[in-house]
């Protein structure tokens, strides 16, 4: 047999059609989804007496809209239009039977942090979801990919999707972490690296020593900013620690089958000799805590360095830096740690784990954030709520001046009430720094859970390791 | 699905690269349950002030431009979120047709289900077309998906590539979902081996 790819071998495993020309259709084992991208797919199968294929592989949550205030179980905290989204999702898991964590529910969150805490999501699936931050699955070695609305309800009838392959492209992170260096700073230095059309037309797997010793937390960080680099997917081989975070989920297998599926899984791996398209190495005592600058997830660079200038930048790139640099109010030539911010946020699918919140409480323990300064910490989901307050987790954002919130996608999409105002600077551990994205006017600046602590405590971005 | 096999319109030039969805169709537009009605908030932020008045420089506010059903924009177009609204917008202001060196996957992909046809063309190719695109209404470009050409005003014609399949459904306004269906046998079949070999999942 050839050598192969973890990719190629969960792509050949779902496989149930292949036309002469290539095309597939790939056998879907989960499908998440949420209020906002799957209403017109519902409608489309009603309209077509259609039915949902398999309903006990489609699991679905309300995350984008909802508020997380702590009175959001009065109806009034929605606008009528959020309300109206969320209403259709309740009745659309009612009628088609499928999965459903209400608002209600402390399991309800984030559905990319639902779903590998209940254990939908296991090793060697496919997994999607209309929402392109569905590559944070592939942290277990998923296949895992966003999806549009079109093809959400091609799933649900279906249970496939229509694929042609991608190309296999490796991300090797070599050696150890440096102190005060994350899973964050590795994903945006990738993109730095690559660009975000970088990885377009790949499907990526991570690997080398500093992946290896990330947690399931640490991973999902890193698979989940794959689609800002432009690929289809992220992937991690699964591991001891892979199957050590899955066993006893509530979704999991257990028992004969358990032992079954530990046997498979433990053939997920790149063979050595598996052929790559496009290789890329970073050193891990390379990377530094970096955040970002302008307007898309490419303009990384390290907290130490200078706001760059449009100069700097070739073709298309001079235009877009400038345009990046109005729109942020920043002058080429300053330095990134005397940019003074308004507004923190920790949260989302990309910095809304436990790990996440220990890491930022870790460097907020004892201190009070700036004067004058919103900061917001939205954990992931109820769970995560719940243990970040049985650890003390809770009290220290409390104490030292963070609004402490329910869990949903929130600020780092803001189509809930929680937004940034024109002109407004966030220091964000969110997954897009766009313009408009977390309010008209507003700017973010991407970073992780413990650079996006170290601000809020100064006011302005901040090298973490200073306050280590 | 709408059909796409020709096309000849004034095409609107959007030079800047990574244009993404979010700046296609801003997330407040994402409340609907409808897929219609989001021509008129298509680029909204670059095109309206805070104020809701239209911003005279935004090129799809310049009366050359209100009729574009082309669009020559640059590089990782369409980056971002897989909303499909942004498809749908574009769809729904009148333009059926993007030109440009390269797409986002998901983007890519949520034109196919939505008439609209994305072409790839190198950077210099683009840039021919960039410049035919500013002379405005006077310069109508042709698509012809068939013969997979652009005729540009001055009547260079350059040829695309795209996937056979997707062509095919493009140029029959086929739906995806009735083509699946009909190896429904090959699902099934998958589905009781798999069933068998994963029966976890």
């Amino acid at each position: 047999m050839s050598p192969k790819t973890l990719y190629d071998k969960i792509w050949d495993a779902h496989v149930a059609h292949e036309a002469d020309d290539g095309t597939c259709l790939l056998y879907i084992d989960r499908h998440l989804v949420h209020e906002v991208t799957s209403p017109q797919a519902f409608e489309g199968l009603r309209m077509t007496d259609r039915t949902v294929r398999a309903p006990d592989k489609t699991i679905a949550v309300p995350d984008h809209n909802v508020p997380t205030t702590l009175d959001r179980a009065n109806a009034a905290t929605m606008t009528e239009d959020s309300r109206i989204q969320v209403e259709a999702l309740d009745k659309n898991a009612k009628d088609f039977g499928i999965h459903y964590y209400p608002v209600s529910d402390v399991r309800q969150g984030i559905v990319h942090i639902v779903g590998p805490e209940q254990g939908w999501t296991l090793p060697g699936m496919t997994v999607v979801c209309g929402d392109s931050h569905t590559a944070t699955h592939g942290a277990f070695g998923s296949l895992a990919h966003g999806i549009g609305t079109s093809e959400v309800e091609h799933v649900l009838a279906t249970q496939t999707l229509i694929q042609k392959k991608s190309k296999n492209m490796k991300v090797e992170i070599t050696g150890k972490l440096r102190p005060g260096v994350t899973a964050k700073d590795i994903t945006m230095s990738v993109i730095g690296a690559t660009g975000t059309a970088g990885g377009t037309g790949y499907v990526i797997e991570y690997c080398g020593e500093a992946i290896r010793d990330l947690s399931m937390e640490g991973r999902m960080t890193v698979c989940n900013m794959a689609i800002e680099g432009g690929a289809r997917a992220g992937l991690i081989a699964p591991d001891e620690k892979t199957f050590e975070y899955c066993m006893g989920r509530p979704h999991a297998p257990k028992g004969a089958q358990w032992e079954a599926a530990l046997n498979w899984w433990k053939t997920l791996y790149s063979d050595d000799d598996a052929h790559w398209d496009k290789v890329i190495t970073l050193k891990g005592e390379d990377i530094a805590p970096v955040v970002t600058w302008g307007t898309s997830p490419e303009d990384v660079l390290p907290i130490t360095a200078n706001v760059p200038s449009p100069s700097d930048f070739k073709g298309g790139k001079v235009e877009a830096a400038q345009r990046s640099l109005d729109y942020m109010g920043l002058t080429a030539g300053t330095p990134l740690n005397e940019v003074e911010i308004d507004t923190v946020f920790i949260g989302s699918c990309t910095n809304g784990r436990i790990e996440d919140l220990r890491a930022a409480a870790a460097i907020l323990k004892g201190k009070k954030i700036k004067d004058g300064l919103r900061a917001m910490v939205v954990p992931g989901s109820g769970l995560v709520r719940a243990q970040a307050e049985e650890e003390g987790l809770a009290d220290i954002f409390k104490e030292a001046g963070f609004e402490w919130r329910l869990a949903g996608c929130s600020m780092c999409l803001a189509m809930n009430p929680d937004q940034l105002s024109p002109g407004e600077r966030c220091a964000a551990t969110s997954n897009r720094n766009f313009e408009g994205r977390q309010g008209r006017g507003g700017r973010t600046h991407l970073m992780s859970p413990a650079m996006a602590a170290a601000a809020a405590v100064t006011g302005r971005l901040t090298d973490v390791r200073e306050m280590m | 699905m709408n059909k796409f096999t020709t096309l000849s319109g004034i095409a609107a030039p959007m030079p800047l690269i990574n244009i993404d969805t979010d700046m296609i169709i801003p997330k407040q537009f994402l409340k609907t349950i409808k897929r219609s009605g989001l021509g008129v908030n298509l680029f909204d932020e670059m095109r309206y002030d805070d104020d809701r008045n239209e911003i005279p420089d935004f090129v799809l506010n310049k009366p050359q431009y209100r009729e574009a059903q082309i669009l020559v924009a640059g590089d990782n177009f369409g980056c971002g979120s897989s909303r499909e609204h942004a498809p749908w917008a574009i769809a729904d202001f009148g333009i059926t047709c993007v030109i440009a060196p390269g797409y986002a996957d998901i983007f890519y992909n949520n034109c196919f289900k939505n008439g609209i046809l994305p072409i790839v063309l190198p950077q210099e190719q683009v840039d021919l077309l960039m410049k035919d695109a500013e002379k405005g209404a006077n310069a109508r470009i042709e698509v012809d998906l068939e013969s997979q050409t652009i005729t540009s005003s001055d009547g260079d014609v350059l040829t695309f590539e795209v996937d056979p399949f997707k062509k095919h459904c493009l140029m029959n306004g086929l739906d995806d979902i009735g083509l699946t269906m009909e190896k429904e046998k090959s699902i099934d079949a998958f589905e009781a081996t798999a069933t068998q070999s994963r029966p976890w999942v």
